[in-house]
């Protein structure tokens, strides 16, 4: 479904992020590094909402010619960044944000684990039994359409 | 449409006939006609009906209009449910509801307009997305054609009639139908006044059909779309910026930089296909390829041709030659970047212009390259993005290696080498650039290239032995330290070292050698934080703000001068960041060159972990800090700047001392005590036959042991070894050889000590005249009686490192207090002294005696103690009794001395004989002279006293001796060979048992004769009930006011006659020494009478009265109605 799904931190550095085609990773660093930009201007432009009435979703950041890429911000500045392949015209709106809703309950489970550190990165490798839920659920959500 | 022209003519008839009523049939609503009244008329009517007329006539267009439409959309939406049957053509059904948005156009609803194209590009849009999943519909294989032609969209025309009709004759491609649906759509949001929308609009479109085209499987010539794109993107812009002044566009660049920002990655891209970006310039192929693309671009339309900057026009050109595709493309990423950064959006401008960098290294332009690469990765490193951070590292690499920035390519290729993102063979490969640099000869010999240390190797712990980083002169120190290499392969160094900052705090106690050995306690091992290199620590490591408030008072009045709010850790939050920039320029770091380093040569650093000890001998005392590490492998220093924390070890000197003191608390007089020596070598070095030579105080004695040692500890308290001792000993010296130690050890020995035992002073009488005096120092604290008497012995030493003698004073307590007491019985005497064990020891007495020391040979001193050795425990005392016993007449006073043999009741056997303790005194007067005797009666009649009721007290004074030698003083009065002396008498109830009544005390004329007795009656009554002590009574001797003597006594002592106020302390013990001071007694308004001859009152020295009735009692029984007694004491 997804192909690289990324958690940001409040200071912009990387969570967490893990791409499908694992060759092009890169790309998808650049790309999720570059929609930041997009999501700053976005949450600025909400900042003069209030605050507990805002939209965590931030709908489509930018496509480019081969990907959609969306965002998602929770309360408190984490954003989720979810890159789609624009050929997979069946994902809607609506599904990308329960998409995002998922992983927001998933990501807060971590938050919640006392053994994680706020600020520490999710690591991606299976072993650390800390983050597997919440990396099978990102898995979950990327193999779901390929 | 007939019928509504129909419906003209019948309005025109009517207004022309004006005054015709007419009805009619107007189609099945029942309007069927309407009055007009003559226009020229001017009433009201014919207003009315005219107003009628035209709402009317609005109303049934509306209604027309609505109808109609209404009757076409169904007829439309009809059509379009037969799309599924097959030869259903989408084409067909474009026209028939591009009809209707025509329609909705002219009648200026361009929103209406809008939303009929809107459709039909969903209703395309949905067919495309069904064709891809294989629900394949006939007509859509058309639009599925090669694309032949590729030249962008055309905007400035309201209606591409061409397009249109290559679409109504079923001929269009997709691109075609595309490009027609956008513009027309574009036209429509002109219209509209929302440009914007074209701007986002256009970027989806042109996204989307990308999309649509490979979904179809169209074959599309390579670069063709490219193409395309590029020129529709620029068409849209230039579309937009025909419509709108230069200020909004300012203010809407965010609309609009997605399509500049495709625009340029299009052309880019189109000029690495067509050749134009190598440094060669184009081959034939990539000529080919252009000839083709331009082919596919077709003739510029006419509407464009007379514009200079059209699209068309630009593509051409740039496809034409190599300069001007990189004057156009510098152009548009230029412009690109302007826009994002003037919008803020800096990650992407960073990324266009590392595309830009690209580009530059490709035309072999590394020094502009440069400045993008390091800004894109100063923007990486800020956010600590891991990937980019590599990739863009590597590309800096090879642009630094072609500018020939020697040191800066090191750096990046250390950074590189040790960076986990890269394969094991790139790291390799990075490592060995360093490597080989490292190696070959460098031009200018001495020349080194300066790099930080962190990605060559990080310095993970230190360990200090001796563990507490202190170390003494000349001794060894070795520190041990942990790094981890972030190399691939082992790398060889030829030298580790380590910068040290050598600093001396003279006058700091903190640096001397006691605090030094005895307060830096750690365990030797300082970890270092490891470096959090990729991640962006600037700002989550800050520390919260620590805000306080501040008031300020003026101090006068108390009044509020300054208030605020302070932030303590200021210095924290305002510090320098060590951004990670300066990381990656090469100046920061300086090579230090001090006198003091630490080297370790010729190490091989494998990957990970890495031991590596440095050694040195301490030369100058002072504190040492470690500054700089270095590792140099070839011309290639890694310098690791500053090392933090803050790592030291302190070098000390220490002058050789010598400290003696107790092994106790303290020291006892009397007995051997063990007293310690330590000797600390310092840098002196004890040689054969050094030797402390004591000279001895003269009532102290050094007990000679022949079994005593000597260890000797290092200065880290490990034994090293034990020697004898050899003490020798002369009259005035004592010699004790030192075993041989080096420097900086420490020598201890213990030897025992003898205080002489001396008898302190003590006693009241005696004021120790002629008695060899002990050095006192604390007469107070005798007195005060629960501390011990103390003597100080002083003994000078003369140590061999110094030509000054050491005086050291030792302070020996005296373990027991004596007291002595002068017991009566009659004429009978007894002596007792009790000996008070102060100390914590037990002892055994033994041999006590008594001597009198004036040898009077008719005194004799009769031991009533029956054991010869008996024990003392601490805290407790023995007493001792002799009775007195004399032959002739008694000497007036008697000087005693008391010895007591004593030694420590726990140990079996000393080695030598202890001297006994002794003890001093010299009792007066001890002769009894009178005997005192009180009686007490019941009145008469009465077996018993009662309370209340009156008694007789009977005193009687007898004199039990003749004339003695103590009774010559003023008192003595001498009348025909009889001698009297006068004495005055007192009866005190202390208890207030009993009321005297009556005069109490009087004074009588007593004959100095054997058994002369005075009697005294008087009157008491018992106040309570029980068996009653008798009061006591007291004889004074009464002195004449005119006596030489009475000079030496004080005022204090005369008294008045009458009205007797004696002191009246209570218990008399008999203690002699308080006796005498309570013989000058004093009276309450003695100031008033002072100079006036007044008699004076003696107290009789205790042992010159006896009272033979003290402690007897008398009973008393209660009266029978007390309850009404009434006493009245005078």
């Amino acid at each position: 479904m997804a192909v690289c799904i990324a958690v940001i931190a409040k200071e912009n550095y990387p969570l967490y992020i893990r791409s499908t085609p694992t060759e092009n990773e890169l790309k998808f660093h650049y790309m999720v590094h570059t929609s930041l930009d997009v999501v700053d201007e976005k949450i600025s432009a909400m900042g003069k909402a209030l605050v507990d009435q805002r939209e965590l979703y931030l709908g489509l950041l930018y496509p480019t010619e081969d990907y959609k890429v969306y965002g998602y911000v929770t309360n408190s500045k984490v954003k989720f960044v979810m890159v789609v392949d624009s050929s997979n015209t069946a994902l809607r709106d609506n599904e990308i944000r329960s998409m995002f809703r998922k992983l927001h309950n998933s990501y807060t489970d971590v938050m919640c684990n006392p053994f994680y550190n706020p600020g520490d990165r999710i690591q991606s490798s299976g072993s650390v039994s800390l983050s597997r839920a919440f990396d099978n659920m990102v898995t979950s959500m990327m193999i779901q359409v390929c | 449409m007939p019928r509504l022209g129909g419906r003209n003519v019948l309005m025109k008839r009517g207004e022309r006939e004006k005054e015709k009523v007419s009805r009619l049939e107007l189609g099945s609503r029942g309007i069927k006609c309407v009055v007009l009244s003559d226009p020229l008329k001017d009433s009201s009517r014919t207003q009315e009906s005219w107003n009628a007329f035209l709402t009317k006539l609005r109303t049934l267009l509306l209604m027309s209009f609505t109808k109609n439409l209404g009757k076409f959309e169904d007829d439309m939406r009809t059509l379009r449910e037969k799309r599924t049957e097959p030869g259903w053509s989408f084409c067909e059904y474009f026209m028939v509801q591009e009809e209707l948005a025509f329609v909705f156009e002219m009648l200026q609803q361009f929103e209406d307009a809008l939303v009929q194209y809107d459709e039909l590009d969903a209703l395309f849009s949905q067919y495309v997305v069904n064709f891809g999943a294989g629900d394949g519909a006939n007509w859509l294989t058309f639009f599925c054609q090669p694309v032949k032609s590729w030249n962008g969209l055309i905007l400035r025309k309201p209606i591409d009639m061409e397009k249109r009709e290559s679409i109504q004759r079923r001929e269009a491609t997709l691109l075609d139908l595309r490009s027609y649906l956008f513009s027309r759509q574009c036209t429509l949001l002109l219209f509209l006044q929302r440009p914007w929308e074209v701007a986002q609009r256009a970027l989806e479109l042109l996204h989307n059909c990308v999309q649509e085209l490979k979904l179809l499987e169209v074959s599309v010539p390579p670069g063709a779309l490219d193409c395309w794109v590029f020129l529709s993107c620029l068409e849209v812009l230039q579309r937009i910026e025909g419509c709108c002044d230069r200020t909004q566009i300012d203010s809407n660049i965010a609309h609009t930089v997605g399509l500049w920002s495709y625009a340029t990655e299009k052309l880019k891209s189109l000029g690495y296909l067509c050749g134009l970006v190598s440094e060669k310039g184009p081959n034939s192929e990539d000529l080919n390829r252009t000839v083709d693309l331009l082919a596919g671009l077709g003739a510029e339309r006419p509407e464009t041709a007379n514009t200079a900057q059209s699209p068309y026009k630009k593509l051409k050109e740039a496809l034409s030659s190599v300069e001007a595709f990189e004057k156009h493309y510098l152009d548009l990423s230029h412009a690109t970047i302007e826009m994002y950064t003037s919008i803020g959006r800096i990650r992407s401008a960073k990324f266009v212009g590392k595309d830009l960098a690209e580009f530059y290294m490709r035309k072999k332009a590394p020094q502009k390259a440069e400045i993008y690469l390091q800004g894109a990765l100063k923007n990486y490193l800020a956010e600590g993005w891991a990937l980019p951070i590599t990739h863009t590292r590597k590309q800096l690499a090879e642009c630094q290696k072609h500018l020939g920035q020697i040191e800066n390519y090191l750096q990046t290729s250390s950074l590189l080498a040790s960076d986990h993102h890269l394969t094991e063979e790139e790291r390799k490969h990075f490592c060995q650039e360093i490597l080989d640099f490292a190696s070959q000869p460098s031009d200018s010999p001495g020349h080194k290239i300066v790099l930080p240390m962190q990605s060559f190797a990080q310095l993970r712990d230190l360990h200090f032995d001796p563990s507490n980083a202190v170390v003494h002169v000349g001794g060894v120190l070795c520190i041990e330290i942990t790094m981890y290499s972030q190399m691939p392969v082992p790398v060889h160094v030829e030298q580790i070292v380590v910068n040290v900052h050598f600093s001396i705090e003279k006058n700091s106690y903190r640096k001397t050698a006691e605090w030094l050995t005895k307060h830096k306690m750690s365990n030797g091992i300082i970890n270092f934080p490891p470096e959090t290199a990729p991640f962006p620590v600037s700002q989550n490591s800050l520390p919260a703000l620590e805000l306080y408030e501040m008031f300020e008072r003026s101090p006068s009045d108390n009044s509020l001068n300054t208030t605020g709010i302070i932030c303590r850790n200021v210095h924290m939050l305002l510090r320098r960041q060590e951004s990670s920039s300066s990381l990656e320029m090469p100046s920061g770091v300086a090579l230090e060159e001090g006198a003091h380093v630490l080297r370790c040569s010729h190490v091989t650093l494998e990957p990970g972990a890495n031991q590596i000890t440095f050694r040195t001998q301490a030369k100058e005392p002072g504190t040492y800090t470690l500054r700089q590490l270095c590792a140099s492998v070839g011309s290639v220093w890694f310098v690791l700047p500053h090392i933090y924390p803050i790592v030291q070890y302190d070098v000390y000197s220490q002058e050789p001392q010598l400290h003696v003191e107790p092994l106790a608390d303290s020291l006892l007089a009397g007995i051997p005590q063990r007293v310690k020596f330590t000797v600390t070598t310092g840098h002196y070095t004890i040689k054969n036959g050094d030797s402390l030579q004591l000279s001895n105080a003269e009532a102290m004695l050094i007990l000679c042991q022949a079994e005593s040692r000597a260890m000797v500890y290092s200065n880290t308290r490990e034994q090293s070894s034990d020697a004898a001792l050899r003490i020798q000993s002369s009259d005035k010296v004592t010699s004790i050889s030192l075993p041989v130690a080096p420097a900086y050890h420490v020598i201890e020995f213990e030897l025992e000590v003898l205080s002489l035992p001396s008898a302190p002073a003590l006693g009241g009488e005696s004021d120790m005249l002629g008695m060899a005096e002990p050095h006192r120092k604390h007469k107070d604290k005798q007195k005060t009686g629960h501390c011990m008497v103390t003597t100080d012995h002083k003994v000078s030493i003369d140590c061999p490192w110094s030509i000054y003698s050491t005086v050291i004073a030792l302070t020996f307590s005296v373990p027991f207090r004596t007291t002595h007491a002068l017991l009566s019985s009659g004429t009978r005497k007894y002596v007792q002294v009790c000996v008070q064990n102060l100390s914590e020891l037990d002892f055994q007495l033994s041999d006590s005696y008594l001597v009198d020391t004036s040898d009077s040979t008719d005194l004799q001193l009769v031991p009533l103690n029956t054991q010869s050795q008996q024990p003392i425990y601490s805290k407790q005392s023995v007493f001792f009794v002799w009775e007195l016993k004399w032959t002739e007449e008694p000497p007036p006073s008697l000087h005693c001395r008391f010895s007591v043999g004593f030694s420590p009741a726990s140990e079996e056997q000393l080695s030598i004989s202890l001297k006994p303790y002794t003890y001093e005194f010299k009792v007066e007067n001890f002769f009894t002279l009178y005997n005192v005797k009180a009686e007490i009666f019941p009145p008469s009649g009465m077996e018993y006293c009662r309370t209340g009721s009156l008694c007789s007290l009977e005193v009687s004074i007898t004199r039990l001796s003749d004339l003695l030698e103590v009774d010559k003083d003023e008192a003595l009065t001498e009348s025909d060979e009889h001698f009297s002396t006068k004495l005055m008498y007192e009866v005190v109830d202390n208890s207030s048992n009993w009321a005297v009544c009556g005069k109490s005390c009087g004074v009588i004329s007593m004959p100095v004769a054997a058994r002369a007795t005075h009697r005294v009656h008087m009157e008491v009554m018992p106040l309570f009930a029980g068996y009653l002590p008798l009061p006591d009574v007291r004889l004074f001797k009464y002195l004449p006011h005119h006596s030489a003597h009475s000079s030496q006594l004080d005022a204090d002592s005369w008294i008045e006659n009458d009205s007797l106020s004696v002191d009246k302390h209570g218990d008399d013990q008999p203690d002699s020494s308080s006796l005498k001071s309570r013989g000058s007694v004093h009276s309450a308004c003695s100031s008033e009478h002072k100079g006036l001859p007044m008699p004076r009152l003696q107290a009789l020295p205790a042992g010159q009265v006896f009272n033979s009735s003290s402690g007897t009692q008398v009973l008393v029984i209660p009266s029978q109605d007390d309850h009404v007694l009434e006493v009245s004491v005078t």
